[in-house]
């Protein structure tokens, strides 16, 4: 299920399509698919981006930077920090161990393994939070036990970092699965014969191997869990100052009408995606950089 | 989930499974069986009455309806985006192949705020669209554009390798036959494209049908003409009802592993057809 | 059909694929493209089919100029190397592409198209794979149905890249013999591009031999074996010994070794380099001789009919390896050793000038 978001390692193959006489269109049809995409590219995708910026500015960069250094704003960045440094090494390990067990051996149920794994992508974040609600929550299985003990989970910060880890535990394990399929065991088999044990086979050969895919599935996970709204946002509370990750602060300010503080604050985040986004092109260009230099190997 | 009879040369399969298996049980399995658990709490005619009310089918219709329409109409433009990512050279190309990953990398809420402020009567969008008689924001209109946003990349990623690796040999035999372009997009293109595009719709769909941060801002939320199925859940959830909610989000549970075995289906089904599964 | 390429040239950025390409296919034949990788043959094939267009020059189908005509409207039969069969039609629809596709007016009735696509899989003698889908059948069948597809539209020419390329050597020897049966019963002008000279030689009527955008020679399998016009193509159409040399009279200096040679037209002094084939080298091992090229023999190979022996170069050829072929009778009358010291004769010798060549 996460087709949609594995590292691709293709370069620019217009030219080839163009030139040739079997494979191009008129110049007609081909201004016309070109203006028809980048206009629906521009509306649905530049102009919100574009809008954000715009609105974040719009009472002046006093009003902007004052939003920033608000307090509530300050504690919200401290929380979602908080929350992507402590889910990204889990699903990090997490997606090394799985992608390990599935691709390298054979067992039943292996489907149903992945299957489940790619579980979070299709659930609604709604449902992710509520699923710790009915488990940790007042009303919930271990409620009453950590009530007795005077431990919060729900509305505080343990829930937000387990939501957290909850929507984003796939990406790592869904990059790395796939990627270790096509490489295969031949290599970890030799490491073996030259008598490598797991953990120098795991440094020395297989993590070399998938150091970018590795990567991109770190900052993907990353931009998730910082960005995380619905899942976080069923089990926070929003107690101003204590449960608000940005983007619940983004509401908070927004559902206010305090619409550039909250524009300010989404600007914030919109950086990181862009942020995001370049890593994730540098990192494929590296990849496919490395997998080019693979392939000129002379056998 | 025994391991086969082979005897395993590399290391760690029962560590690695282990700790996979033992993860997925706390962080998952576990608070979803609560789910069941507590569904199971109500008799069935209760649960019938708390999925079934006049206001939770209105949002299954909104839910469901909107996305599903989000995802046709990526559909059609994402392959056009694709197809004009992969065909043709134009220039800022490259910013607009790495801009298509934007809804991943934007954290929805920004994106619900920012549509909003577009489609609000004094936004950019709206300011143009209302002389036209047309409401987007706090209309169901303005879900179906939040759900547009958040689906495109999936159509544009799915389908655009497809259409990187494809043969232009094909294209060629076609052409060399007699075939016009256009025939040759719609007998030969297009069928080899089309298990990669449904599993794009597809995706697309399920993504739609649960999102909640990029709709909220926009939607309204006018019971039974703007609430979405994830909103009714806040909702009950904020009156207290924990059946209520965990009732609703069991039937969305199970479309949603439905829909996630149909996906898989699907890209196998593509990998048959594109001979990727050598 | 005639086919005529007038001038045609050809650049990839800095290569240049095609350079001054001027040829004549005529009605009929089936013509042979041989060159090694890289030598233009496949560019020129796509070039006359229409799939690419030359910088400069002309394509003519039957005398009339078809460089302005689109692929799809010169009736040209293209197989490709690697088929280009639809994976999601089955045989039969594959076969019938090209007739479905014509213009309502001209588009035969489903009738007229079956009979037509039975006419043809019985042609290729697989009608019985007609339900089956590209992905069931072997390299051998996807060849022979890739052509069946081709002559669909009744092309006046055939072009055939690589057809025998992606298939194993048995099925490729039977394909080879398949191709030129096919080819008598149907006289249509087919060019086919290979890069293997023993196909080229067996199948076509005339062979173009290529090299780096040039053509080097053009000819009957006879002619073009028996007499290369060029050292490239002496040593392209199997296996070769070369020597470099001097001319010096009536005879060729190869290091301190000499050959006698029947260019009386080459200056004394001109750089040559001189060929013989494995067969037109006798074995002289006579200590006390002093004609023919001194070697040491490394290797006596004598398991086939013919037996193969391979030799070092002293002397002046040191490090050159020769290679000879002879009969088990010769090997065993000759009584051969490993490390024996022997001198190299050749019965015929194919000379070169090579101007600024080394020695």
């Amino acid at each position: 299920m996460a087709g949609a978001t594995t590292l691709k390692l293709g370069g620019d193959h217009a030219a080839r399509f163009e030139s040739r006489a079997a494979t191009r269109e008129t110049p007609l049809v081909k201004w016309t698919i070109l203006a028809i995409s980048l206009s629906f590219f521009a509306l649905f995708l530049l102009m919100p981006l574009i809008a954000v910026f715009v609105e974040a500015l719009r009472k002046g960069w006093d009003t902007y930077l004052a939003a920033l250094i608000d307090p509530d704003a300050l504690s919200a960045v401290k929380l979602t920090l908080l929350a992507a440094i402590v889910s990204v090494p889990l699903n990090l390990v997490f997606g090394v161990s799985a992608a390990w067990a599935i691709a390298k051996f054979e067992f039943r149920g292996k489907h149903f393994l992945i299957t489940l794994i790619d579980l979070p992508f299709s659930v609604s974040p709604v449902i992710a939070g509520l699923i710790y609600v009915l488990v940790f929550g007042a009303q919930g299985w271990l409620g009453p036990w950590l009530a007795e003990h005077d431990i919060r989970i729900i509305f505080a910060v343990p829930g937000i970092v387990m939501a957290t880890v909850f929507v984003t535990f796939p990406f790592i394990a869904r990059e790395l699965i796939p990627l270790m399929q096509a490489q295969g065991r031949e290599e970890e088999e030799a490491a073996v014969v030259l008598g490598a044990n797991g953990w120098q086979i795991l440094w020395h050969v297989t993590l070399p191997n998938i150091k970018w895919g590795l990567l991109y599935g770190v900052i993907l996970t990353n931009a998730r869990a910082m960005g995380e709204f619905g899942a976080v946002s069923v089990v926070s509370g929003h107690i101003r100052g204590e449960t608000n990750t940005l983007p619940l602060h983004v509401e908070i300010l927004y559902n206010e009408y305090q619409f550039a503080g909250a524009f300010a604050v989404a600007s914030l985040l919109a950086m990181l995606a862009l942020v995001t986004l370049v890593i994730k092109n540098w990192v494929e260009y590296q990849a496919a950089r490395s997998y080019r230099d693979q392939q000129d190997i002379p056998s | 989930m025994s391991t086969a009879k082979t005897n395993h040369v590399l290391p760690g399969f029962k560590l690695t499974l282990g700790y996979t298996l033992s993860y997925l049980s706390i962080l998952v399995l576990v608070p979803l069986a609560a789910v069941f658990l507590k569904t199971s709490s109500l008799t069935l005619e209760q649960f019938w009455t708390v999925v079934t009310a006049d206001r939770v089918l209105a949002s299954y219709r909104l839910s469901f309806g909107a996305s599903l329409l989000a995802a046709a109409i990526n559909a059609v433009f994402g392959l056009m985006l694709a197809w004009a990512l992969v065909r043709y050279s134009f220039p800022g190309k490259k910013l607009v192949d790495a801009l298509i990953d934007l809804p991943f990398a934007l954290p929805t809420a920004v994106a619900g705020i920012a549509l909003t402020a577009l489609y609000a009567k004094n936004g950019w969008l709206g300011k143009l669209l209302e002389p036209l008689g047309i409401e987007v924001a706090f209309k169901p209109l303005g879900i179906l554009v939040a759900l547009i946003f958040i689906g495109l990349p999936f159509v544009v990623r799915t389908v655009q390798p497809i259409l990187e690796d494809l043969d232009t040999e094909l294209e060629e035999a076609a052409t060399s036959l007699g075939a016009q372009r256009w025939q040759t997009f719609w007998h030969v293109i297009l069928p080899i494209l089309f298990p990669a595009l449904l599993t794009g719709f597809a995706l697309a769909f399920a993504r739609a049908v649960g999102e909640y941060g990029s709709v909220i801002f926009i939607a309204g939320n006018l019971p039974m003409v703007s609430e979405i199925t994830p909103l009714m859940i806040i909702t009950k959830l904020e009156q207290y009802d924990y059946t209520g909610a965990t009732a609703i989000a069991s039937v969305m549970l199970a479309f949603s592993f439905t829909l996630l075995l149909l996906i898989n289906c699907l890209q196998a089904w593509t990998a048959k057809r594109t001979g990727r599964d050598r | 059909m005639s086919i005529q390429v007038r001038n045609i040239h050809k650049q990839f950025g800095n290569f240049t694929a095609l350079d001054d390409i001027s040829l004549d296919f005529p009605t009929g034949e089936l013509v042979a493209l041989l060159g090694p990788s890289g030598c233009g043959k496949t560019t020129l094939l796509r070039i006359i089919a229409g799939l690419e267009q030359a910088d400069s020059g002309s394509v003519l189908l039957d005398g009339a100029d078809a460089s302005a005509t689109h692929v799809r409207e010169r009736q040209v039969g293209f197989v490709f190397q690697h088929y280009a069969l639809f994976r999601h039609m089955t045989v039969y629809d594959n076969v019938a592409f090209g007739m479905r596709m014509k213009a309502r007016g001209q588009r035969p009735s489903e009738a007229k198209i079956r009979d037509k696509v039975h006419e043809l899989l019985n042609l290729v003698q697989l009608e019985w794979l007609a339900d089956r889908f590209p992905s069931q059948l072997s390299g051998g069948q996807r060849q022979r149905i890739a052509l069946a597809r081709a002559l669909a539209v009744e092309p006046r020419v055939l072009l055939l890249d690589e057809p025998f390329g992606a298939l194993d050597a048995k099925v490729r020897k039977e394909l080879r013999r398949w191709l030129r049966k096919l080819h008598d019963e149907l006289h249509i002008t087919s060019i086919f591009v290979t890069h293997d000279q023993e196909e080229a030689l067996e199948v076509a009527d005339r062979v173009v031999l290529m090299d780096h955008g040039h053509v080097e020679q053009i000819g009957t399998p006879e002619e073009v074996y028996r007499h290369p016009a060029t050292p490239f193509v002496y040593s392209f159409l199997g296996a070769v010994n070369l020597f470099h040399g001097r001319v010096d009279g009536d005879d060729l200096r190869v290091g301190e070794d000499t050959l006698a040679h029947d260019r009386r037209d080459l200056d004394h002094g001109a750089e040559v380099v001189a060929f013989a084939r494995p067969h037109e080298l006798e074995i002289v091992v006579d200590p006390q001789s002093t004609a023919g090229i001194a070697a040491r023999i490394n290797r006596v190979l004598s398991f086939g009919v013919t037996a193969r022996i391979e030799l070092d170069g002293v002397n002046g050829s040191t490090g050159q390896h020769f290679e000879v072929e002879l009969t088990r009778e010769q090997v065993k009358e000759l009584a051969l050793a490993d490390g024996q010291l022997v001198r190299l004769l050749p019965s015929r010798l194919k000379v070169f000038e090579q101007p600024g060549a080394q020695a």
